[in-house]
């Protein structure tokens, strides 16, 4: 499938780039859905008055693993922010049994439509030596803000496949701000002068994204009616799907599971949604 | 995974298409450039460690830590552009040309030519679409400010400020708080440089150098970008120039120049040190001995933790004292460092015959001697000896006192001497990420197996270093070659005294020759009478003068070529070459000063025959 998939871009490219001979570029390749792509900010390809939501629950089923507690004694600025122990925050299960911490996306169903770019930052914040929040989620282009309220060396270091990373130095309580500029599944952030500190970026290409709270409920808000495919990733039990049908004023419900068999499932990390993008392919897909 | 291959030769087909057509149709690109051809060239020379398919899987690089880079990803350490961006075409030239010191990439300037090496940049970008994109723009590093004392001490703030320590640790050696978490952007576990060996550095040691990195970070390394912290205004740009003063002044101005001989200088009046803190150590020169994995014996290791130790030696004409220093961040076994071993174990070539599985070795050091001297140059095999000729070994242990004096038949066959034969004692310190280890014995213990240190004659010397906590133990360590140990004798009075006796009566003969040459051409064919009779007597005294000269000079000659040889073997080789040459001149001086004498006298003879 993927074999294909590149050999079509290939010859994709090939044909682009020579059809785009005369205008001197190879720019391009035919993405609709390049983040960085529009000039001016677009106006949003739905219309409001026809939109439906979906929303629900992600839930675990099984025995969820007992969460290790992090080891501060080394950081007291950061130990003495947590009333509690802090734990691992990888399996967080709620007492209804909904999984946190789970990035919920429509993955198939809007690849006609182009959307605006955010101009808010979504804000990953670095307090009592965690990420807060532990995921999140932004689309291609959209601004996030890495902040440093610990007035301690962290390092954001994130490793992208589909985007350059970064790796960004805040040795005091400061701000810097980054963006991705092609949909992936997902980024992975760690800090790599405390090792329990890591984080998980998603970037998508619209905005029908959300992260499950510490209940496991989910809403998706203001879809256009149509058929998609949800997926649900979660870092330790990968990926499901659900395929659901928005109506117009309806909400389609979401109930996504993961069970604790899953602990073994491909998590997949980087894999670039977007095969057209002119940037951001790797040749090679070694898993 | 079975797709693989196949998937990788469609895309690379895509790709030189995509070339192909770009090269058709782009009027700009030169004809010129596509006679090499990169990937024969990778195929040929890199493909062994970074594989064919450029994931950096090579068929070698599982001994491999770092392991070799992965081109797929795209990511590379050393650049001129900014963090997390695709380096220049020059940034990946400058790595293919100069390697990368301490990993196990080498520099190719020597090996290929200056049109294969640009092939290899256009292949390696092939593996990557992102450099399908547009080129990336290089920074603009501005110009050094000046490494002013002023500067260093801001420097030093600076690393406060910004916390490098946090990993690199107080004094740069590596043994900072987070430094045994750290894991590059594959998983492997990589640590922080030692700052105090500049000369390792990724992307160099110059003070330049050092700020670009600290600009653009490490890509693929827990090293990140400090660039942030100047744009808003933590630090300023002149801070993080400070910064990098101050990190160069952390190593040697120089970087240390492999010597054969450490010479351990005598002492007189008193006693050899009996701290690694004694202020004697400041005045003695430290020689610097790198050490390599050992890669000969199995199970091997290529991933060898202690890159050189610094070696002093002092004696008293009684006792050596040896004093030998390395960074280590830790003290091993260290359960902060567990982890971090265990990984490395892991990592490191598992299936190599009897390696360790399980972390928790201490540290090592061994100085090893040959178990007799030989007349000639004849040393034991430096893997601790073999069967026929075998070495002394002093090892030193982290988590035992002293050091245990054995004999050694090959690398792992030490065997401790009896109880009553130990006679090495050792003071030991750790602070700052770095081992001191003195070692103390008598030159001559009495002992039948030890080896008497003769004075004045060099006794070969070699080390070798285990980092317990980098997963290091028996046959997996690193090892130096053999060196020398000169202990020097005693001054003798003669070294401050001839130089000046014979400068005088070189100026002497010197002074006599000359004149006799003046008199000689002013002898005025004037008066026959007067010169015959002059003649004959000062024809005596110049013969007997010239030929005393000349001798003289010879003997001084003989007596320069002496010392030579005793520098040289005293390990001064510029000694050695200075008085040769002093020898030389002296000797070209007696000879002539005799064959001019010789000369004049017959000319003379004849000329009065024709008179």
């Amino acid at each position: 499938m993927i074999d294909r998939l590149w050999q079509n871009r290939g010859v994709a490219v090939v044909a682009a780039g020579l059809m785009a001979a005369g205008c001197g570029g190879s720019e391009g390749g035919g993405s609709d859905t390049s983040g960085g792509g529009a000039a001016e900010p677009a106006a949003s390809p739905v219309d409001a008055a026809t939109v439906g939501h979906a929303s629900g629950m992600v839930t675990f089923a099984g025995t969820a693993p007992a969460m290790a507690e992090i080891d501060m004694s080394t950081e007291a600025t950061c130990a003495a922010k947590h009333s509690m122990t802090p734990t691992d925050e990888t399996v967080v299960v709620g007492d209804g049994g909904g999984l946190a911490n789970v990035f919920v996306y429509v993955k198939e169903g809007l690849e006609s439509l182009d959307f605006p770019t955010p101009s808010d930052a979504v804000l990953l914040d670095q307090d009592g030596c965690m990420y807060i929040p532990h995921v999140i989620g932004v689309q291609a282009g959209q601004d996030f803000m890495l902040r440093n309220s610990d007035g301690l060396l962290h390092n954001i270091n994130a490793s992208p496949t589909a985007n350059r990373g970064f790796n960004v130095s805040q040795p005091v309580s400061m701000e810097a701000s980054r963006s991705f500029p092609t949909a992936e599944i997902m980024v992975p952030v760690r800090c790599d002068v405390h090792g329990w500190m890591s984080s998980y970026i998603g970037v998508v290409d619209h905005p029908y994204f959300a992260v499950t709270g510490p209940d496991g409920s989910v809403s998706l808000e203001g879809l256009p009616p149509g058929n998609y495919v949800v997926e649900a990733w979660h870092e330790v039990y990968g990926t499901v799907t659900q395929s659901i049908t928005v109506a117009t004023g309806a909400t389609a419900e979401l109930s996504l599971e993961f069970t604790s068999g899953m602990s073994a499932a491909h998590v997949p990390l980087g894999e670039p949604l977007d095969l057209m993008h002119p940037q951001g392919q790797r040749v090679v897909d070694h898993q | 995974m079975r797709g693989a291959p196949q998937l990788h030769g469609a895309a690379r087909l895509g790709v030189r298409s995509l070339a192909l057509a770009l090269v058709a149709l782009a009027p700009m690109a030169s004809p010129v450039e596509a006679q090499i051809d990169g990937e024969a060239v990778y195929v040929k020379w890199c493909a062994g460690c970074h594989g064919e398919d450029g994931t950096g899987n090579g068929p070698a690089a599982n001994t491999m830590l770092p392991r070799p880079r992965d081109f797929t990803r795209a990511l590379y350490q050393v650049r001129t552009t900014a963090s997390g961006q695709l380096p220049t075409d020059a940034d990946i030239l400058k790595v293919i040309d100069l390697g990368m010191p301490g990993t196990a990439m080498p520099g190719w300037e020597d090996v290929l030519t200056q049109e294969e090496r640009l092939a290899l940049v256009d292949y390696l970008k092939t593996f990557s679409r992102f450099f399908e994109g547009e080129p990336p723009t290089q920074l603009d590093f501005g110009s050094a400010t000046r490494g002013t004392e002023e500067a260093i001490a801001r420097g030093r703030e600076v690393f406060e400020t910004v916390e490098c320590w946090r990993c690199h640790g107080q004094q740069g050696r590596g043994d900072g708080e987070s430094a045994p978490t750290l894991n590059d952007d594959t998983g492997f576990p990589i640590f922080p440089a030692d700052l105090s060996a500049n000369w390792t550095f990724n992307g160099g040691g110059s003070v330049e150098e050092i700020y670009r990195v600290m600009l653009t970070g490490l890509d693929g390394t827990p090293m990140p970008t400090q660039s942030d912290i100047v744009d808003a205004g933590v630090i300023t740009n002149e801070d993080l120039w400070a910064l990098a003063h101050y990190v160069r002044s952390l190593s040697p101005e120089q970087q240390p120049e492999v010597r054969e001989v450490v010479s351990a200088g005598r002492i007189t009046g008193g006693a050899v040190p009996e701290t690694v803190s004694d202020e004697a150590w400041q005045d003695v020169e430290s020689i610097y001995v790198p050490l390599v994995g050992q890669v000969v014996v199995k199970p091997r290791w290529f991933n060898p933790r202690v890159r050189g130790v610094w070696v002093q030696a002092l004696h008293d004409g009684q006792e050596l004292a040896l004093l030998v220093s390395w960074t280590d961040p830790s003290m091993s076994p260290d359960p902060t460092w567990m982890d971090f071993a265990q990984q490395i174990i892991e990592t490191m070539a598992p299936g190599d015959e009897g390696a360790a599985t399980a972390p928790g070795a201490p540290d090592q050091l061994v100085v090893q001697f040959p178990a007799t001297l030989s007349d000639g140059m004849e040393r034991p095999f430096f893997l601790q000896g073999d069967a026929r000729r075998p070495t002394n070994t002093w090892t030193w242990r982290a988590d035992a006192p002293g050091a245990v004096e054995s004999i050694a038949r090959g690398l792992g066959t030490a065997v401790p001497q009896p109880d009553g034969e130990q006679h090495v004692t050792t003071v030991v310190q750790h602070a700052e990420g770095e081992w001191k280890v003195l070692f103390r014995r008598s030159l001559d213990t009495g002992g039948p197996e030890d080896l008497v240190l003769p004075v004045g004659q060099a006794v070969p010397v070699a080390f070798q270093a285990w980092d317990g906590d980098n997963g290091e133990s028996g046959n997996q360590g690193a090892v130096s070659t053999w060196y020398f140990l000169f202990l020097e004798q005693p001054t003798p009075i003669s070294v401050y005294v001839a130089p000046p006796i014979a400068l005088v009566l070189t100026l002497l003969f010197g002074a006599l020759v000359i004149r006799q040459a003046q008199w000689e051409a002013s002898g005025a064919r004037r008066d026959v009478t007067r010169r015959r009779r002059g003649f004959r007597l000062t024809k005596a005294v110049a013969r007997a003068c010239g030929m005393a000269v000349g001798v003289a000079w010879l003997g001084m000659a003989f007596g320069a070529y002496q010392s030579a040889s005793a520098g040289r073997d005293a390990g001064h080789s510029d000694l050695g070459f200075w008085w040769t040459v002093i020898g030389a001149l002296l000797a070209i001086a007696g000879l002539s000063a005799m064959i001019g004498t010789w000369i004049h006298t017959r000319t003379n003879d004849r000329r009065r025959q024709h008179d």
